[in-house]
This record gives structure tokens, C-alpha cells and sequence, in this order.
């Protein structure tokens, strides 16, 4: 269908219609751009470090006593993307269950935090860590070694969840 | 016979029964933890309290009644227990009044003030009463401040049975249990007050053979299997109702699966067999077979290596069929097994009077009399005898038995032995011998054994746990089995049941699957070669070979599948008329998810 009436070029004014002016406008907005201050940053020589209400993908804290988690399993039930798989195994400690596997494949995991917030023990967090490259799908599946960080890279986010879990 | 109203339900009760029975008898539910229908009643829980209340009466004996014509109630001042109060004429139950609410709170806050709270470590969480009562009766806040009562955990009870104390909620049904139906009275209370704890007499050990049955038994956690410990959660499990290839009293069981192995079995109820227990060898022997050591696929030994090497299913018949036609019919033996399904063991008794027509026909007697007591383990292992000498698997006239076969066989007057699952070599030397001397050895077998070892030509078959198949056990009750691992035949979407794990893992999940064996039921194999020497069978399930069996035999007639899950298994020659199933329908452990 052609359209005959209120075309583009019958809205614009006159001076519009001259071209050169508009252009003249639009360079200067252009140039002044250059002299206010700039939002992007170089990645990767500049990192953001994101806030502790970020969720970045899940990890598992390892504190003084070693690994939180007691392989209850609840993280894997509620994951709505079946990224976690753990399996327990028995132990002499006194928290007699600990995971012989945990496993997160990071291809499925969907970020929501789900496994944080079902977590009885305080286990699993979500942490900053937002750059996850991988070279081939098994890559993607982050094993217990992988996925254990020391407690003190994590206070942003365990003061996060105290105080609006 | 006396008539209650339960909670506005009106039921009729024969006289002397509880409450609660009434209530289980009919359907409905009373909360509660020490109760159980097998044991007898102690009443210490509290956990039943019910509001009861009798018709008021006059001196005369007749009812008062109100303005509109119904009858007074006059509701005792205290609750009772439903578990120990007999039902009687007129008596009006409320488990959902104010009181009674009231008193199952109080009851659940008082057992929670000690209660650890370690669901996420403990096995029973998913299915553990005191978890599920917490949610349902409870108030879900404690007002308890003070320290828990700390008592030792993990002490080894006996071989089969872990305790922890602290979990323990002192119903004592573990107890009763040991005293009534396991007859091994070594188990006591111990201490007053918070502090009392369950201990085994010194110098005992609960060891009973039917020990592990306190597993299912105990509400809560205290109770673990040492076998089955943290392996799996019960929500990551598929379970699946099945028949205890055991011993010939066919327990019925279930079987617990994750990622297509089978993690546990436990009993399940029927009352006409092993009501609510199994033994402890049936729960820790008959799984591991499943699971390991599998013949995976046809198998051909090869002359240029003697060694067993792995083929297709074509060529696996062809030479299965080859063998078969190079033979007289006498020259051929049939060796079955008393641990075949009805329908494996019509195909073979088919498949040698139809097809290979030889007399010679017949199946070891497993008889162990060390195993065999007067409760369930019964001393003939194999769980399907009657069912096998019922559908005719026996020597045809002028066949020979097992025991005339080896020196028949060293004749060389009987060349070919067909064995279908069974392991004769692990069972007498002269059958050793005997598979040592024929010429040709065509096995049926699911595990590598010391047959297989001498076979020519194996095919993989299916266990207990992947078929779909009917036993009949010492009472000649025919039960059901359904199966319970995926094979590569037979995917786990078809019908089994599947955990949230098998329903929604997907193809390139690593963990979706398991191993799943490429191998085939009997009556399948039975089909293609008796298709390859003329003969064509139209079976294309279990069931259809079942429906075949219960036409043909006369003590099946009337029987199918449907009637056979619904009446939890038929006597024989009672297809027509089966028992009726009994009204108590109690399950002391189940998985909620």
C-alpha cells in the first residue's frame, strides 16, 4: 500500500528541508558528549565489583571448620534449571553428612538464587563473579573444588542476606 | 454392630475395635506416632488425643435428646487416646475440635523442644511423621529457649541398624517391636524424664534377621539403614511396587531407584502375605545383582578367541537358531529356573514341547533349610516354584530330571543344554561337569557367572527389577511385579515411575539416565527363536503372554494384571473369586514430596 498523505517528508519545516542546518545540530550535540564524564570503562583492564545484592553465579562457602554444606540436597530440588547435583557421603564430623559431589552446570544454572535461599546451612551464595567463559560443555560443570571460596571473599553477600533474607 | 460419627463421618465399627482402627479402616486419618495396626498399643505419644462423647441417657436407658430429635452428647471432660479407646454405640470422635487441636499442638511442641531439627542430615527427612505432623498439627514456632537435651548419636544397634538419640521421640515402637515380631527382646528405656533414651540390654546386639524393619518403622530419623545411609534423598528416588525374588514367600516390596540403580528396597504392606516386614537378607542381598556385573547385550563366544565377545541380537538368534536345528529334540536338555516369572516360565515349557519338542525339562530346587523360620523367610529360594511346577516345567514323560542329566550328558546321548537363567555350574560339581562335556551351552543370563563361563552363546536378560511379570509364592498367591530400571528396550518414560530427576533431565544430562542394559525377557528371546524354527508367537508384552497363560492354565483362569494389583495378588484357581483385600490400609512410611 503506498502512502500518499502525512508523509516524513511532508512534516518536516523548511529549515528542516535544508539539511545542512539539522546536520550542524546534530554534530554539535555530538561535541559536546566529548567533554562530560564517561559511563563505560575499559573492560577487561577496568572490573566493575558489583554490590553484595548482586547475583552473580552460586558458589559454596568454606569457612574456619571447612565446607557449610551437609549435601541436604535442597538446593537440587529447587532448582528450577536442574544445574546442581550433589551426592552425600558420611563423615566423623559432627555434622555427620558432607557432599562426596557437588556439582553446578553453569550452561544451566539461571541465576535466580533459589538455592541461596533454600539453603538451611548458609552454604551456597551467590557471589560477584559474573565472567564465566567455558571451551567445551564439561567445562560448565563446576565441581565442589571449584565452586569452594574462603568465607571472607564472600561478607558482602552473607551481610546482604542477613539483612534482607 | 456399634455405630461412631468421626469428624461428621459416620461409620460402622465391630465391636472392640479403637478408634483409630476405625479411622484407618475407613479412610481417615488421626494423627499419631506410636500407634501401629501390627504392634500393640502403648499410648505414650499422646499424639492421638481426640474429644470423645457419648449419647447422654436417662435412668430408663433412653436417649435424651434436644429440640430437634438429636441425641445429647455428653463429651468427656478429659481427651482421650484414640489408639486405646474402644469405639461404643453412639460415641461422637472430633479430631478437629478446638480442644483436640489445642492438645496436637501442645503434643508437637513438646516433642519438637528436644528434637534436634537436623532435617537437612537426616535420611527420614521427606517422609519422616514428626516433619509432616510438624507442618499439618503444630503451631510451627517454639517458644523453647533453654539448651537441647544432648544425647549420643550414631550408636551401631546391629549389623543392619544405626541409632540416634537425640532424633529419638521414645515411641517405642522400635521396642515392641523387637519384643513382639522380631522376638529378639533386647531393647529398652533407659533414664527418667528428658533424658530417657532407648539402649540395648548389655551385651546384645539387635540382630535379629528381621531387624531393619524398625527402619521403616521409627517416625522420625532415629532409626537409619547402615546400608542405605546418605546415599540418595527420598525425593530424588523413583519407587516402584514389586515382589522379593528372595525366597519363595514373595514379600512385597519396594524398590528405590536413583539415576536407574536401585539404592534400597523396603517392605510394603499386604496383609495376606508379609503384612508390613521384610528380612534383612532380602533387603540387602537381592539388589546388588541388579546393579553390577550385568551381561550388557548379546554375547558369542568366538572360536579364534574362546573368549565371550559381544554381537547383535540378529546374529545372537540366528546362531541361538542354528545350534537349536543341528540337533534331535532329545539331544537337547532345558535346564529353567524356579526364580522365572509365570510368563518366562510358560514360554520355556511353550518353547520345549511346541518348538524343540524334547522331554528333557527341568529346574533346580533351591533348599536351604538354615534359611527358612517360622515367620516369613521361607527355606525354598527360589520365588517362584509353584508357579513354575503349576504352568508344567517339569521332565515330560521319559524326560530326564536334573540329576539323571550329567551322566547323560557324558553319554553324549543329550548334546545341547539350553539354560535359561539359572547358574547350574555354581550348584553341583556334576552340572559343572556336565556343562563342561555338552557341545553346545546356549545361557539365558542377566550376570556373569560360572555358567556363563562355559556358555557359547549367552543373551542378556532382564532381572526382577526390569520386567513386567507375576510370581506365585509358597500361599500359591500370584503377585505382580512392574519394573523398576529402564533397560534399553524398555525407557523409563514408558509407563515406570520416575523421579522429578528422570521426568525432566534431558538427554545430554549426564546424570539423566544411568546405565541402562540392552537386554530382554525371556518370553522376547523365546519369540524370535522359535520365529527363526517356524513357529510365530504373537506376544508383544508381558501381559498378553499372562492373558495367554491365564486362558490355557485352568489355576489362572480369570486373573490380569489389573486384578492382580488391585487384590495385592490371587490364589491360585481363585482368578473368579479373589480374596478380599482387608479394609485396615496403613502405611507407616511414605515419601510425600
Amino acid at each position: 500500500m503506498n502512502i500518499q498523505q502525512n508523509t516524513e517528508a511532508q512534516r518536516m519545516s523548511f529549515w528542516e528541508r535544508l539539511y545542512l542546518p539539522e546536520i550542524v545540530r546534530g554534530l554539535s550535540i555530538t561535541f559536546r558528549q566529548m567533554f562530560k564524564p564517561k559511563f563505560t570503562r575499559q573492560y577487561p583492564e577496568e572490573r566493575w565489583e558489583p554490590l553484595g545484592s548482586y547475583r552473580g553465579y552460586p558458589v559454596l562457602v568454606l569457612d574456619e571448620d571447612g565446607e557449610r554444606c551437609v549435601a541436604c540436597g535442597l538446593c537440587s530440588r529447587v532448582c528450577p534449571a536442574l544445574a546442581i547435583e550433589v551426592q552425600a557421603g558420611e563423615t566423623e564430623r559432627e555434622k555427620e553428612r558432607y557432599p562426596v559431589k557437588f556439582e553446578i552446570n553453569m550452561l544451566r544454572c539461571i541465576y535466580c538464587g533459589f538455592c541461596e535461599e533454600v539453603c538451611p546451612e548458609e552454604a551456597i551464595v551467590m557471589s560477584k563473579g559474573y565472567e564465566l567463559v567455558f571451551e567445551d560443555r564439561e567445562a560448565a560443570i563446576f565441581s565442589k573444588e571449584q565452586l569452594l571460596v574462603p568465607i571472607e571473599q564472600l561478607q558482602d553477600r552473607l551481610e546482604f542476606l542477613r539483612r534482607y533474607k | 454392630m456399634p455405630v461412631i460419627t468421626l469428624d461428621g463421618h459416620r461409620l460402622e465399627v465391630p465391636a472392640g475395635k479403637t478408634i483409630i482402627e476405625a479411622a484407618y479402616e475407613n479412610g481417615l486419618q488421626i494423627p499419631h506416632f506410636c500407634w501401629h495396626p501390627a504392634l500393640s498399643v502403648a499410648g505414650n505419644c499422646r499424639m492421638c488425643l481426640v474429644e470423645v462423647g457419648l449419647p447422654r441417657r436417662r435412668p430408663d436407658g433412653s436417649l435424651e435428646l434436644d429440640a430437634e430429635g438429636q441425641p445429647l452428647i455428653a463429651f468427656l471432660p478429659k481427651l482421650q487416646i484414640a489408639c486405646a479407646t474402644p469405639v461404643a454405640d453412639g460415641m461422637v470422635v472430633n479430631t478437629k475440635s478446638e480442644r483436640a487441636v489445642q492438645a496436637q499442638q501442645a503434643v508437637m511442641e513438646f516433642l519438637l523442644i528436644n528434637h534436634p531439627l537436623d532435617c537437612p542430615i537426616c535420611d527420614e527427612a521427606g517422609q519422616c511423621k514428626l516433619q509432616e505432623y510438624a507442618f499439618r498439627y503444630s503451631r510451627r514456632v517454639s517458644r523453647f529457649q533453654e539448651e537441647k537435651v544432648h544425647k549420643p548419636k550414631r550408636i551401631i544397634w546391629g549389623p543392619g541398624v544405626i541409632f540416634d538419640a537425640e532424633r529419638c521421640i521414645l515411641c517405642s515402637r522400635c521396642i515392641r517391636f523387637a519384643n513382639e515380631i522380631a522376638k529378639q527382646p533386647v531393647l529398652t528405656f533407659v533414664e527418667r524424664n528428658d533424658r530417657v533414651t532407648i539402649e540395648l540390654y548389655p551385651g546384645t546386639e539387635f540382630d535379629s534377621p528381621y531387624s531393619m524393619n524398625v527402619i521403616e518403622l521409627c517416625p522420625v530419623g532415629a532409626l537409619t539403614s547402615r546400608d542405605f545411609r546418605f546415599q540418595a534423598r527420598v525425593w530424588e528416588m523413583s519407587f516402584t511396587d514389586s515382589i522379593c525374588p528372595g525366597c519363595a514367600r514373595g514379600c512385597n516390596i519396594r524398590i528405590g531407584v536413583h539415576h536407574n540403580e536401585i539404592l534400597r528396597l523396603e517392605p510394603r504392606r499386604n496383609l495376606h502375605v508379609n503384612q508390613y516386614w521384610m528380612c534383612d537378607e532380602g533387603r540387602l542381598t537381592q539388589y546388588g545383582f541388579v546393579n553390577h556385573n550385568r551381561v550388557n547385550g548379546p554375547q558369542l563366544r568366538r572360536t579364534a578367541t574362546g573368549q565371550l565377545e559381544p554381537t547383535t541380537w540378529e546374529e545372537a538368534y540366528e546362531a541361538v537358531a542354528a545350534a537349536l536345528r543341528r540337533y534331535k529334540p532329545t539331544e537337547i536338555a532345558i535346564i529353567g529356573s524356579g526364580r522365572l516369572t509365570n510368563e518366562d516360565a510358560y514360554a520355556v515349557v511353550k518353547f520345549a514341547r511346541t518348538v524343540l519338542r524334547t522331554p528333557h525339562l527341568d529346574f533346580p530346587r533351591r533348599d536351604d533349610p538354615y534359611f527358612g523360620d517360622d515367620f516369613l523367610r521361607c527355606r525354598d529360594r527360589n520365588p517362584n516354584t509353584v508357579g513354575v511346577l503349576e504352568i508344567g516345567l517339569k521332565p515330560a514323560a521319559g524326560g530326564l530330571s536334573l540329576a539323571e542329566l550329567p551322566e547323560q550328558v557324558r553319554y553324549g546321548s543329550v548334546r545341547c543344554l539350553y539354560i535359561v537363567e539359572e547358574d547350574p555350574a555354581a550348584l553341583s560339581p556334576e552340572l559343572q561337569q556336565a556343562l563342561e562335556d555338552a557341545e553346545m551351552v546356549i545361557v539365558h543370563a542377566s550376570n556373569y557367572s560360572s555358567t556363563t563361563a562355559h556358555a557359547h552363546i549367552v543373551l542378556a536378560t532382564t532381572t526382577y527389577a526390569e520386567l513386567e511379570g507375576t510370581y506365585t509364592n509358597i500361599q500359591r498367591r500370584v503377585q505382580l511385579l512392574r519394573p523398576a530400571v529402564a533397560t534399553k528396550e524398555r525407557p523409563r518414560f514408558q509407563g515406570m515411575a520416575m523421579s522429578r530427576w528422570d521426568k525432566f533431565g534431558a538427554w545430554n544430562d549426564r546424570w539423566a539416565h544411568g546405565p541402562q542394559r540392552d537386554c530382554r525377557q525371556t518370553w522376547q528371546h523365546l519369540r524370535e527363536i522359535a520365529r527363526r524354527l517356524g513357529t510365530t508367537w504373537k506376544w508383544s508384552r508381558s501381559e498378553e503372554v499372562f492373558q495367554e497363560l491365564a486362558h490355557e492354565i485352568p489355576s489362572f483362569a480369570g486373573m490380569t494384571y489389573e486384578l492382580l494389583e488391585a487384590y495385592g495378588g490371587i490364589v491360585l484357581g481363585k482368578g473368579r473369586s479373589p480374596d478380599p483385600v482387608p479394609p485396615l490400609r496403613y502405611e507407616s512410611h511414605v515419601l510425600k514430596p
